[in-house]
């Protein structure tokens, strides 16, 4: 009864009473449909996944690096041998260390988060102090080992005090030695990455120049395995929740997903990019990763599918070199070449910032509603939808254009040969050339 | 609801003059019995399985010397929920796990069904903390419920319930048409010579007034929806049909539109989620009128006539008209023809109405009959004949349908349903003809607008006792109005949303592949899975004459065709190798002793 109501007016606006019986809630379906087309609407005007620029650095950027133990702070090392240390929520620069002379090829982080590595042009590993030196100290490393050729990439062991360079081999360092321990090299070729898997800490991945991607037990004296493929692989990351996953970036637009139990034909193809992938870094979840183009975009790929779920891009971009994602899963780090790191969202539409619970609510229903309607064509449609730049958007259907045509030429070829003798081959199985034990 | 019977008092009396006892506690023994009387589903449900249980748990529980210390559940696991409750909250039926279906899909249905009992039992659950039970009227014995005036009802219920029941004399302009607002606070009578009044019919305070100086067909009011214009600060906006023009009136009485693409407009209904305003004119048009942005969505030639019986489906917001050839036909903007056309009485249809559910619909016709159909269906389901007609019908959320009769109004019970209509449930007489018949929402109220007038009457068990205050609060206070205004824009459902089917939307589109392939043609104005045609290359050396092409042409003419030729004719050689060897075979006769064994 309206009394009932009334008693309470000083509190009415916090009596809500409810009845969800469904003859009361007529249009269900068309209203939460409606309300999924409002949600993806507001996601995609939302979507703003620029956070900041991160300038300082004179040369383009070769390589980035969190820390193993501060969610603030990231290394990077340039192609003039400069070494800078930022702190994120800043935005500034704490450090600037003159490391190497020509490029930093690779910097590492110590588990401990007490030293970092570095490696460079001038065939040297330098092992330096995470703490900056007092005022008027010179900046000096802890240790320097000189090398006898060139290294390419370093990778710090997850417990224990040694690490792995590659350049013509690849070596296995102890920290307390100026030799390596052990060395491993399979026909004469040189490596450009060398990553220690987070889970089966004693087993080793490179990306060698000879088009293949090696296996390494660190226990064992020779090199497990290798995968050849068409083309070269620039990097590889682990996935660091199912660590028999690895993912490469190929210098053939594409990213090659493998299990290390079967080399043969990679898990999935991951493409869209359209120029050579330089880099890749895993989310901590394991859930996507993303990836660094030589066409001046940065790419998110859930890591089950074959194509890209967020790309990002701006004007002033260029070759993108390195990408990092944040151990706090939120944000992406990318490092280009005309000197600038930038800081992204890993998210684009999420809101940064305490949510209230009502916020929190709302975004959570929103994001069941999307998937509810996900496959409706509108919905799709606009979810869909991403702005590219002309050049790539060009390229992109270039390169279709291109696939189609060898697909057809491939068919007529079948067609005229006797049957049987040109093998329909899928996606996944034309890039591998060879597994070689 | 807690009533307590005699009996019971006058036991528990005579134990307290006896002696003292230990007060009772609802988990000993003869209370358990009470318990299992009570739920009977949960006794049935579980069957022997739980029982077995529990056995084994008091087993565990007992002490060498046969007492148990610990007490033990007397209700144990989750409350059970009756079947007609959970029947309520049923969406759709169980998703089955297609035969051959992947682990994946299995593990994604099952979660997703899970999901959604859940979500089930919950709301069923809910029921039970609901603050309001529906009233009802109650005769002493071998007294008819009909013959119950309303001068006793309003004198036996408290007093707040009895202003309810009031006449307003308006004999001068009258007849009236009249219009609850959706919320049901607000009242909009119209009478036919030119009389519009809004009231706050609960507080008796009257918001506007005011006469048009025209004829009025028909009033509506709109949702409440701020005018654009911000010094009027509005509140409601009601639409009036007048002689010539569809006007629209804010809540002051101060006119925002004249819409005039809207002519000679007879009947109005609101369709208030997709904030769509239908019109049925005497030219035979069936127009609708988008009221939150102003446009005509559509405008449909029904080519039936002057339309002057119209009701709206609240479950898919069809329009339902009524026509003088005794047809009904149904609307969605989307069609210019009607989506179905019933015949449903031998003379003209006089009044129609649906109930809130879509699943019932009534009509009573010049033939003086009175028919409900399951317009699911599209079926009779049971029809009576009333000595007068029905000139007015109207259906209230309980399902409770009240019938102008002449100058008597009568509400009939369990109308909707397979039972055949008996005697009525209530009854009034009104001088003067009626005109409107219009339930309040949310209140136990009909309203009924006659040649004289005025009349709120009060029908116990007519409306929603409960109602939804994120969907329709009467008690919303002004900022509560306003989050609501916003959330319903929002959500406003477009209008190529409505068919006959509000639920279509969540079901897999099952078009086949030649069906899809057929729209797609239609919409590119070309097929895009054909063939180019084959184009020779010009040639030089006189290879490109007119026949050395046409040669060339038709060396690939047909490639299709002659594989699936070439395929068939192999296909076929085989089969007949195979029966030749197998009747060589049985020519031979060189059967083993061992073939008998053979199937």
């Amino acid at each position: 009864e309206a009394s009932d109501f009334c008693l309470y007016w000083k509190w009415r606006h916090l009596y809500v009473p409810r009845n969800y019986d469904p003859t009361l809630h007529p249009f269900e379906v068309p209203r939460e449909y409606t309300r999924a087309l409002n949600a993806t609407k507001l996601e995609r005007v939302f979507a703003k996944p620029f956070v900041a620029s991160l300038d300082g650095h004179r040369d383009g950027i070769s390589c980035i690096t969190k820390h193993a133990k501060s969610l603030s702070t990231i290394i990077s090392g340039a192609c003039d041998g400069e070494v800078k240390v930022w702190n994120l929520p800043r935005q500034e620069c704490l450090r600037t260390v003159q490391a190497h002379e020509g490029f930093v090829r690779g910097i590492c982080s110590r588990f401990c988060g007490t030293s970092f590595f570095t490696v460079g042009d001038d065939k040297t590993i330098k092992q330096w102090n995470w703490e900056a030196p007092g005022y008027g100290v010179r900046e000096e490393p802890i240790n320097t080992i000189l090398g006898k050729a060139v290294f390419t990439g370093i990778d710090h062991h997850q417990r224990e005090g040694t690490f792995v360079t590659c350049g013509q081999t690849v070596d296995i360092w102890d920290e307390q030695r100026s030799s390596p321990i052990r060395s491993f090299s399979w026909g004469v070729d040189s490596f450009s990455c060398v990553r220690y898997n987070p889970v089966e800490t004693e087993l080793l991945a490179s990306c060698a120049s000879d088009r293949s991607v090696v296996l390494y037990d660190t226990r064992e004296s020779a090199p497990l395995r290798k995968v050849i493929m068409q083309l070269r692989s620039n990097t590889l990351c682990w996935n660091p929740m199912e660590a028999y996953y690895f993912t490469c970036a190929n210098e053939d637009y594409n990213l090659y997903t493998y299990d290390i139990r079967h080399l043969d034909v990679p898990v999935t193809v991951h493409m869209d990019h359209v120029s050579a992938v330089l880099d890749v870094d895993y989310s901590p979840t394991g859930r996507e990763f993303v990836s660094a183009s030589f066409d001046k975009t940065i790419r998110i790929f859930p890591k089950d599918k074959g194509h890209s779920r967020e790309v990002y891009h701006t004007k002033r971009m260029q070759h993108v070199i390195c990408v990092r994602w944040s151990a706090d899963n939120k944000y992406v780090l990318s490092g280009s070449d005309e000197m600038n790191i930038r800081l992204w969202k890993a998210n684009a539409s999420e809101k940064l910032g305490l949510l209230s619970a009502r916020e929190k609510a709302a975004t959570h229903y929103n994001k069941k509603l999307i998937e509810k309607f996900q496959h409706h064509p509108q919905v799709r449609r606009i979810a869909r939808h991403r702005h590219l730049p002309g050049d790539i958007l060009k390229q992109k259907r270039e390169l279709r254009e291109m696939r189609e045509a060898q697909r057809r030429k491939e068919q007529n070829v079948r067609k005229h040969s006797k049957p049987g003798s040109v093998p329909l081959l899928t996606e996944k199985e034309k890039h591998v050339v060879a597994v070689v034990e | 609801m807690a009533a307590v019977t005699p009996e019971v008092l006058t036991s528990t009396h005579v134990e307290k003059m006896k002696k003292k006892k230990l007060p009772k506690r609802y988990w000993e023994e003869t209370e358990k019995t009470d318990q299992s009387q009570r739920r009977p589903e949960e006794e049935q449900g579980k069957a022997g399985q739980n029982q077995n249980k529990s056995t084994v748990k008091e087993k565990s529980l007992k002490r060498k010397n046969g007492e148990s210390l610990e007490k033990k559940d007397p209700f144990p696991g989750e409350a059970p929920i009756p079947q007609k409750q959970l029947q309520k909250f049923q969406r759709g039926k169980k998703c089955k796990v297609p035969a051959g279906a992947r682990e994946r899909l299995k593990e994604a249905i099952a979660i997703s069904e899970a999901m959604s009992e859940h979500a089930q039992k919950q709301a069923a659950r809910y029921d039970l903390l609901l603050p309001e039970d529906a009233g009802f009227l109650e005769g002493d014995e071998d007294e008819d419920t009909n013959t119950i005036s309303q001068a006793d009802i309003a004198d036996a219920v408290d007093i707040t319930s009895g202003s309810k029941y009031f006449n307003l004399h308006l004999s001068q302009f009258g007849p009236y048409r009249l219009d609850y607002s959706r919320t049901g606070r607000n009242l909009l009578v119209g009478g036919k010579k030119g009389h519009v009044a809004c009231i706050d019919w609960q507080t008796k305070d009257l918001k506007c007034e005011m006469n048009v100086m025209e004829t009025v067909n028909d009033v509506n009011s709109l949702c409440t929806l701020r005018s654009a214009s911000r010094w009027l600060h509005t509140e409601a906006m009601f639409a009036v049909a007048q002689k010539r023009w569809l006007y629209i009136y804010d809540s002051k009485g101060v006119e925002l539109h004249c819409v005039k693409k809207f002519n000679d407009v007879l009947r109005m209904q609101f369709l208030p989620y997709h904030f769509l305003l239908a019109t049925a004119s005497a030219t035979g048009f069936l127009q609708y009128l988008d009221v939150s942005i102003g446009k005509e969505v559509a405008a449909i030639c029904t080519k039936m006539g002057r339309l002057d019986v119209m009701a709206q489906n609240p479950h898919n917001a069809v329009i339902h008209l009524g026509h003088p050839n005794g047809t009904v036909s149904l609307w969605s903007p989307n069609q210019k023809e009607s989506l179905v056309k019933m015949l449903c009485h031998r003379g003209a249809v006089r009044s129609l109405a649906v109930d809130k559910t879509g699943t019932y619909m009534v009509t009573s016709g010049l033939d003086r009959k009175l028919k409900v159909y399951d317009i699911r269906a599209f079926k009779p389901l049971h029809s009576c004949f009333l000595p007068a007609g029905a000139s007015c019908l109207s259906l209230s959320q309980r399902g409770l349908l009240s019938a102008a009769t002449g100058e008597i109004v009568q509400v009939y019970q369990n109308v909707l349903g397979s039972n055949p209509v008996s005697k009525p449930y209530m009854a009034h007489r009104l001088r003067g003809q009626i005109w409107g018949l219009a339930y309040c929402p949310f209140e136990d109220v009909l309203g009924i607008g006659h040649g004289e007038g005025f009349t709120s009457m009060i029908v116990p068990g007519a409306g929603e006792p409960n109602f939804d205050a994120l969907d329709t609060n009467p008690y919303r206070s002004h900022k509560q109005r306003q989050e609501w205004e916003v959330k319903a824009l929002l959500e406003k459902v477009q209008p190529e949303l409505i068919g006959l089917d509000p639920g279509q939307l969540s079901k897999v589109d099952q078009a086949s592949f030649e069906q899809r392939h057929k729209e797609q043609i239609e919409a590119l104005g070309f097929d895009p899975l054909a063939k180019d045609k084959f184009k020779p290359r010009t040639k030089k050396k006189g290879r490109s004459s007119a026949g050395a092409i046409e040669k060339r042409k038709r060396k690939v003419a047909h490639e299709d065709q002659r594989d699936e030729i070439r395929q068939s004719v192999q296909e076929r050689t085989e089969r007949e190798k195979e029966l030749k060897e197998k009747s060589n075979e049985k020519k031979l006769g060189n059967k083993s002793t061992l073939d008998r064994f053979r199937k």
